[in-house]
């Protein structure tokens, strides 16, 4: 069977004062139709990249991404982005939000009234009717979040990227909005591929975990499935000898294998390099 | 709630001083809202009250040609003088309108197909006259450079290229004094702007292009840096739904800018009032500034008073000004007031 998003032999090079910076290098992935992928990795590793680069807001230096037999080389709605800051435009009401999308995306498809009840509909699915003609000013962070969430899924994408979605949020608040995700997967069943530091997160709500080595020239260190069964309930999984296995299974990946350049004091070469690539990365977004 | 909505009007007409006497209305906690309006309102007063009273010792001890350096009492009654005067004017005018009205009746019950020359009263430009002339002109000059400067600034926030041509060039005129630009504003506009029946005077042309060319920087640049430092998340995702380049700008680039540009055009339309009093001084163009200028060289024992009044009045349209673009740059931004 042919995968549904093929990454194959991404790489990234970034142009800096001292020559290229190889952030990504090689990276492989096929993720099938409604499979729940979860990068993780250290910071400076490159997850971002490959997200940008399947988002097509990067272009690969080598290799390609192809989404449905089709490759991918510009933004577009059919792979809408769930940005760690929300990204909502602090002039529009939660509706215009959700609204300036919609009528973008379908344009001449839906009339008047089904652009508003599709509006509607996606606030709703995210909890977020009440707000609707709130700013984002006048919500907290993670109502805020939800929103931003609304506006990716309105856009009926085919893979929902999102960017370290909770990663701003306090953990009661991130809690609420991981089981409301699970909550809209199980509706939906859509494509996501989302990136994360919160291994519980990761274990949580993944298909699959991919984890990734430490930069520069980043790639896939191991990828990790997870066979636990749906809906995932994080009180009963909290002492399910599984999910402990695959938890430890990751942090050992993070922290034993790949353990945080940052803090590597006596071999100072990497670290200067990891530090190079978030300025490479700085510079290019 | 009506308390709420009467304290959030106050707060973003500026009038913070109002909240506590709300609250006091309201009987609400009134100590402490009595402390508060002491201090908003009472400290301020105060410094006035110091203000007047040193102004007023000051001014008693210089002497002048024009006799004593006037002090409060003396201006304030210069000031009712120059409402007089504009009373007096108006009831003349009218009265020549009168008699021209009643003159030409008469003509025609005589003759009906007589010719009839309406003639416009040339009486003197009064105090308020000046002052709606000095309005008039600033804000001809402030709309001419922010149709200039919003797009511009727009241009150069959006390509760094641009932005790195142009800015030596706005950098050297940038600090250009307006007493430097007008004789060259006033050769151009003689050179250039030739009509036998002119739309606008050339001294009101002269002074509104002086008040352009001083004014416009710091909306450009505000605007430029606005533009340029647009959260790139809010770009992306117009990218991810894919808006057209128009639309980005349009919805995407000017609302997130707006903060910054009307803080531009707020320093832009402060700069042109103070430039303006300045032109028309230098060129003799009909304003508060000729107005200054006039009593100057009229130089009668009346003469500071009145310097003086029109001093105040400049500060106090000017203040207003400022108090007009703040309020309107609350209303606009979202991220600090709707909170």
């Amino acid at each position: 069977m042919n995968p549904y998003v093929d990454l194959s032999h991404l790489t990234m090079e970034f142009p800096t004062p001292k020559g290229p910076f190889c952030a990504l290098d090689k990276v492989n992935l096929k993720i099938q139709k409604g499979e729940f992928i979860s990068l993780i990795g250290h910071s400076g590793c490159g997850k971002s990249t490959v997200l940008n680069i399947i988002a097509g807001l990067y272009q690969a230096t080598k290799g390609a991404v192809v989404l449905e037999g089709k490759e991918v080389n510009e933004p577009g709605p059919e792979r809408a982005v769930v940005f760690q800051n929300h990204s909502l435009f602090p002039w529009l009401t939660a509706y215009e939000n959700i609204e300036i999308a919609v009528k973008q995306v379908f344009k001449g498809q839906k009339s008047k009234a089904e652009i508003r009840d599709w509006v509607m509909h996606n606030l709703t699915l995210a909890h977020m009717e009440h707000a609707a003609h709130k700013y984002p000013a006048e919500l907290s962070g993670g109502m805020k979040q939800r929103i931003g969430i609304a506006r990716a899924l309105a856009m009926e994408p085919k893979v929902l990227l999102m960017d370290e979605p909770f990663g701003a949020l306090d953990a009661l608040t991130r809690a609420h909005l991981q089981d409301s995700l699970m909550e809209i997967q199980t509706e939906l069943n859509n494509t996501v591929v989302m990136i994360t530091h919160d291994v519980d997160e990761a274990v949580l709500l993944s298909d699959r975990i991919v984890m990734m080595t430490n930069g520069p020239a980043a790639t896939i260190g191991e990828v990790l499935d997870i066979d636990l069964e749906r809906p995932r309930d994080r009180l009963t999984l909290a002492s399910d000898a599984h999910y402990n296995e695959y938890r430890a299974a990751v942090l050992r990946f993070l922290h034993q294998k790949h353990s945080n350049p940052a803090q590597k004091k006596s071999d100072s070469k990497p670290k200067d390099k990891s530090e190079g690539s978030d300025n490479a990365l700085g510079q290019a977004a | 709630m009506f308390k709420q909505k009467t304290i959030g009007f106050f707060e973003v007409a500026g009038f913070r001083w109002m909240v506590p006497v709300v609250k006091l209305a309201f009987w609400e906690d009134p100590k402490e809202q009595s402390r508060q309006l002491g201090n908003l309102l009472g400290l301020p007063l105060l410094a006035i009250a110091l203000f007047l009273f040193f102004w007023a010792a000051g001014a008693a001890q210089v002497d002048t040609s024009l006799g004593k350096l006037p002090g409060p009492s003396a201006v304030l009654d210069a000031g009712k003088t120059l409402y007089a005067e504009h009373k007096e004017e108006r009831a003349k005018e009218a009265a020549f309108y009168e008699r021209q009205e009643k003159r030409h009746a008469k003509k025609l019950e005589r003759n009906p197909d007589a010719e009839l020359k309406w003639r416009n009263y040339t009486g003197n430009a009064t105090f308020i006259d000046q002052i709606f002339t000095s309005l008039k002109t600033v804000f001809t000059g402030f709309l001419l450079a922010s149709v200039i400067a919003v797009p511009v600034g727009i241009a150069c926030g959006l390509s760094p290229g641009l932005n790195t041509a142009i800015s030596p060039i706005i950098q050297i005129l940038k600090p250009v004094s307006p007493l430097a630009w007008l004789p060259i504003v006033t050769m151009v506009v003689s050179a250039v702007y030739i009509s036998d029946d002119p739309l606008f005077a050339k001294s009101f042309v002269n002074s509104a292009i002086t008040v352009t060319l001083c004014c416009m920087w710091p909306t450009l640049i505000n605007t430029a840096v606005g533009v340029a430092n647009i959260d790139k998340d809010l770009i992306n995702v117009g990218r991810v739904i894919r808006l057209g380049w128009i639309t980005r700008v349009r919805k995407i680039a000017i609302p997130a800018a707006l903060p910054m540009i009307f803080t531009g055009l707020r320093i832009s339309l402060g700069i042109g009032w103070m430039v303006l009093i300045a032109a028309e001084m230098l060129a003799q163009n009909p304003g508060l500034g000729k107005f200054v200028w006039d009593e100057f060289q009229n130089g009668s024992s009346q003469s500071l008073a009145r310097i003086m009044f029109a001093v105040v009045t400049i500060g106090f349209i000017g203040f207003v000004l400022d108090w007009l673009m703040l309020t309107l740059q609350k209303l606009i931004s979202h991220e600090d007031v709707k909170s």
